[in-house]
């Protein structure tokens, strides 16, 4: 039974690729829960499918079992081993959290409510970019690199699209792009209703408040394309908040930006008309986008990231 | 326990025939009858359970496919809203509270519940509760979901909103006054001989449920008024865009939500500590351990509502907090879990449809309790929050735990409440399509949720149809298992073999009146000759030639 646990636990295949050592941390956390968990799973279950073979009553037998009220050193032992094993478990979450950067001073010091007329202005969005304080979410983990400086971006969550803005290039896209193996900090907002930043290969989820600012810390590891979800139940169309995180070389990246701050600077001379190459994006959001509701300008705020 | 023995014998006297009878108008009447209010209570509530079941059948009809074809994803919110707060506010709870008015007088040897007016008027404030919740279906059903957090709450139709807080309230209300009954019955209403601990276990669990709704829905009425000046009086205690906080509605409103989890699960925690020792014939094992874990469970069940804000706006310190508090839940459950398993073990178990339903509760509640220690791991949480891991999540602890100890309870109190044994047969293929059908449907979407498949979601990612397909035919084999349930109910009723006074040769109180029970309960004051759960001793009688059983046979065929 116990090999069992330990095999099931670490093959169980149920979790998908994991994009950052953080991600790898929670695996290994959900691995470990998974082991006990089987392990606890076959123990009842195997009782529960042996009593009821095992001491069927026979046909005819009227009579009762043996008068068995209690057992206070059994009843003790298994009070016991959960309380053992819910201790060790939360001090591995706590300490799987804590490499996270879910205790970061910084970040843990949540300021209360913003008005939300503000989040409008980028002063409030990033109170001191160079401390990444303040907020709810994940911050940077204690053990990172402190040299490397992480890349901001600000997030806006609206129904039913993400627009992500580089305050470092001015670049405003639908789509994320970052470099591989250097932090992340996101500082989100929620134009309208309450959405929620998941990255399923990354194993980070962050609601977005209007009217606050949340925040995520995250270094990708793996070069890849993974998907943005929107987790809070947002509105109607709520399962198509969806975009894409591109995790890119360095070079990659930085060819990225160049091609979208070029965009940019080509959008402020052309009229939106002139340039009618649609988004993916946009694409995907053109059937739904009558019945979303969702404004040209918001399709506009999509477009220029897309012209390559 | 013996020497009251001899007192019990001249129970069933010859006048029997002679006691009024209930009429079938005093069901649709205002009664103060506990035990055609529990009637009431359980009829209606399975009268909003096919309704919520129907709706949750046009989602997943819906979501056979990836693309929002079958309904409109504004339908498919207002149908997921619906359904979540038909099943819990009009089918679950109702139903704990069905019992609990029908057997807690009966058990502790009472004429009727402490306040009969109030418990009618309790009873009478669920129909037009639901009815005004149905009617929201004809100018905009909500479409918030059932937690309506703000703002979305704010900006998704007004009027079926502000429908849908009125009916909280109301049933909110409703399940406060249950609450009040029966606290007060259990704890000043006893038969003299019946001390704390001699009280069936079922006693205990609603002590706690009730002590629950007691401390959380009032918190839950706070936080829907408020809710409703902002919606209705563009206040902005919850609405950001003029300064308020959708934060604080999240925490009151889990203030609640949460411990109503407790009070949705508790009373069928109750129901299966009776349940199990009848039909295994031993004593329920380590009495105290279930009672006390019962309050214990309670008293944690107030300080864990963080637990569903991980993901939103709660800090580090505080996620610890409520990580820690949930994680230890894990203790009390896991007594009873491992009492039920030993109370089954070494007996001789009768696998008739009521136990076995009560086996089906352990193994798949079980997963449920599994699955919430990880959830309680905040890292973990933190991924999976929102998707369908949560929506498995629950349904193992609702339906495999709540529902599946419901049906055990139907099954179980049916022969008193009727006076007539259901079928086996079709007692056993009504579970068995129960079983595989809810493990069909809502085991693959542990999968999906770890994969990435968010919740509440009309349209999906294309690479998860295949589970989503799954989930879909197991959903419609758990909508046809309601068949041979209603018509093993309709037909045991008008046919079923006569059950008489005992059927299971129960030891607890309300086996030892007539079934259905006369008006008063008891011929005459019940006297209490055994523990709730003395099988296996005491079968002599103090001469020694008569066994109880014996007895009890005498006992029911004079019955």
């Amino acid at each position: 039974m116990t090999l069992i646990s330990l095999w099931y636990g670490q093959n169980h295949g149920l979790l998908p690729t994991a994009a950052s050592s953080d991600a790898g941390d929670v695996d290994q956390l959900f691995n470990f829960m998974m082991t006990i968990a089987t392990g606890l799973f076959l123990l009842v279950e195997g009782v529960l499918v042996y009593s009821v073979i095992k001491f069927r009553r026979v046909k005819g037998d009227f009579t009762d079992g043996p008068p068995i009220e209690g057992n206070v050193p059994l009843e003790i032992v298994w009070t016991a081993i959960p309380t053992v094993i819910v201790f060790i478990l939360s001090i591995y979450s706590f300490e799987i959290y804590n490499r996270m950067g879910g205790l970061d001073p910084m970040t843990a010091g949540d300021p209360g409510p913003q008005m939300a007329h503000a989040h409008h202005h980028s002063q409030l969005v990033a109170l001191d970019p160079n401390r990444q304080n303040i907020a709810l979410g994940l911050g940077a983990s204690p053990d990172s690199k402190q040299g490397i400086n992480p890349l901001e971006i600000k997030v806006n969550g609206i129904q039913y699209a993400w627009v992500f803005t580089y305050p470092e290039t001015g670049v405003i896209s639908g789509e994320i792009h970052v470099p591989v193996n250097r932090p992340v900090a996101l500082n989100m907002t929620a134009g309208d209703v309450i959405h929620a930043f998941w990255l399923p290969e990354f194993r980070i989820k962050q609601d977005v408040i209007p009217g606050r600012v949340t925040n995520l810390v995250f270094t990708p590891n793996q070069i890849g394309q993974y998907p943005v979800v929107c987790a809070e139940l947002c509105g109607a169309y709520h399962g198509g908040m969806k975009t894409q995180l591109y995790v890119q070389s360095e070079e990659d990246y930085q060819k990225w930006i160049q091609e979208n701050t070029f965009a940019m600077n080509d959008e402020d001379n052309q009229s939106v008309a002139m340039n009618p190459i649609p988004s993916s994006d946009a694409e995907f959001l053109a059937p739904y986008a009558k019945d979303m509701g969702v404004s040209s300008d918001t399709l506009a705020q999509l477009k220029p990231t897309e012209n390559k | 326990m013996s020497t009251t023995l001899e007192r019990n014998a001249p129970i069933a006297p010859p006048e029997y025939e002679q006691h009024p009878k209930r009429k079938w108008q005093d069901y649709f009447g205002f009664s103060t009858d506990h035990k055609v209010i529990g009637i009431q209570y359980l009829v209606t509530a399975f009268f909003f359970y096919f309704i919520g079941g129907a709706l949750a059948e046009v989602m997943r009809t819906e979501l056979s496919t990836p693309d929002p074809d079958f309904v409109q994803p504004e339908f498919y919110n207002q149908l997921l809203t619906m359904h979540g707060t038909i099943m819990l506010f009009l089918w679950i709870i109702p139903a704990g509270a069905a019992f609990a008015n029908y057997l807690i007088p009966l058990m502790i040897g009472a004429e009727d519940m402490a306040f009969p007016r109030l418990n009618a008027v309790a009873f009478w404030m669920i129909p037009p509760g639901g009815i005004l919740l149905m009617s929201s279906f004809f100018n905009g059903a909500p479409q918030a979901g059932w937690t309506s957090y703000p703002p979305l709450s704010l900006i998704s139709g007004k009027s079926g909103e502000e429908i849908w807080i009125l009916s909280i309230l109301i049933l909110g209300t409703s399940s406060m006054f249950g609450a009040i009954n029966f606290v007060t019955t259990i704890l000043l209403m006893r038969m003299p001989d019946m001390d704390i601990h001699s009280m069936p276990l079922f006693c205990w669990s609603m002590l706690a449920t009730s002590g629950l709704i007691l401390l959380g829905t009032p918190v839950l009425g706070a936080a829907l008024i408020l809710l409703s000046f902002d919606l209705l009086a563009g206040t902005a205690f919850f609405n950001p865009a003029g300064g308020g906080d959708p934060i604080v509605y999240q925490h009151m409103f889990w203030f609640y939500s949460h411990p109503a989890v407790y009070i949705m699960i508790l009373p069928f925690f109750g129901a299966i500590s009776e349940i199990l020792p009848v039909h295994a014939r031993k004593p329920v094992f380590g009495y105290r351990a279930i009672a006390y874990s019962s309050l214990a469970i309670s008293f944690l069940g107030l300080i864990v509502w963080a637990h569903h804000m991980f993901s939103s706006g709660t800090p580090g310190w505080l996620r610890m907090f409520f990580m820690a508090t949930t994680m230890i839940i894990a203790v009390p459950t896991g007594i009873k879990v491992f009492s039920w398993c030993a109370t089954i073990w070494g007996g001789k178990l009768s696998l008739n449809s009521a136990f076995i339903f009560a086996v089906g509760f352990l193994s798949s509640f079980l997963i449920g309790g599994l699955s919430g220690v990880m959830l309680a791991a905040v890292p973990f949480d933190i991924h999976v929050h929102d998707t369908y891991f949560i929506v498995a999540h629950f349904h193992y602890v609702l339906f495999g735990g709540s529902v599946f100890g419901l049906f055990a309870a139907v099954y179980h109190w049916f022969p008193k409440m009727t006076g007539r044994m259901v079928n086996e047969t079709l007692g056993r293929i009504h579970f068995a399509m129960t079983f595989i059908g809810f493990n069909i449907t809502f085991l693959p979407m542990h999968q999906l949720g770890l994969q990435g498949m968010n919740r509440r979601i009309a349209l999906y990612d294309p690479q998860f149809q295949t589970l989503n397909m799954v989930c879909t035919i197991g959903s419609y084999i758990l909508a046809l298992s309601t068949f041979p349930f209603i018509i093993n109910i309709i037909w045991s009723l008008y046919k079923g073999e006569k059950a008489g006074r005992n059927p299971w040769r129960a030891l607890t109180l309300e086996w030892q009146t007539a079934s259905p029970p006369i008006i008063e309960n008891f011929e005459e004051e019940p006297v209490l000759w055994a523990g709730p759960y003395d099988y296996g001793i005491d079968t002599e009688t103090i001469d020694g030639n008569e066994d109880v059983e014996d007895m009890l046979a005498a006992v029911s065929a004079e019955g």
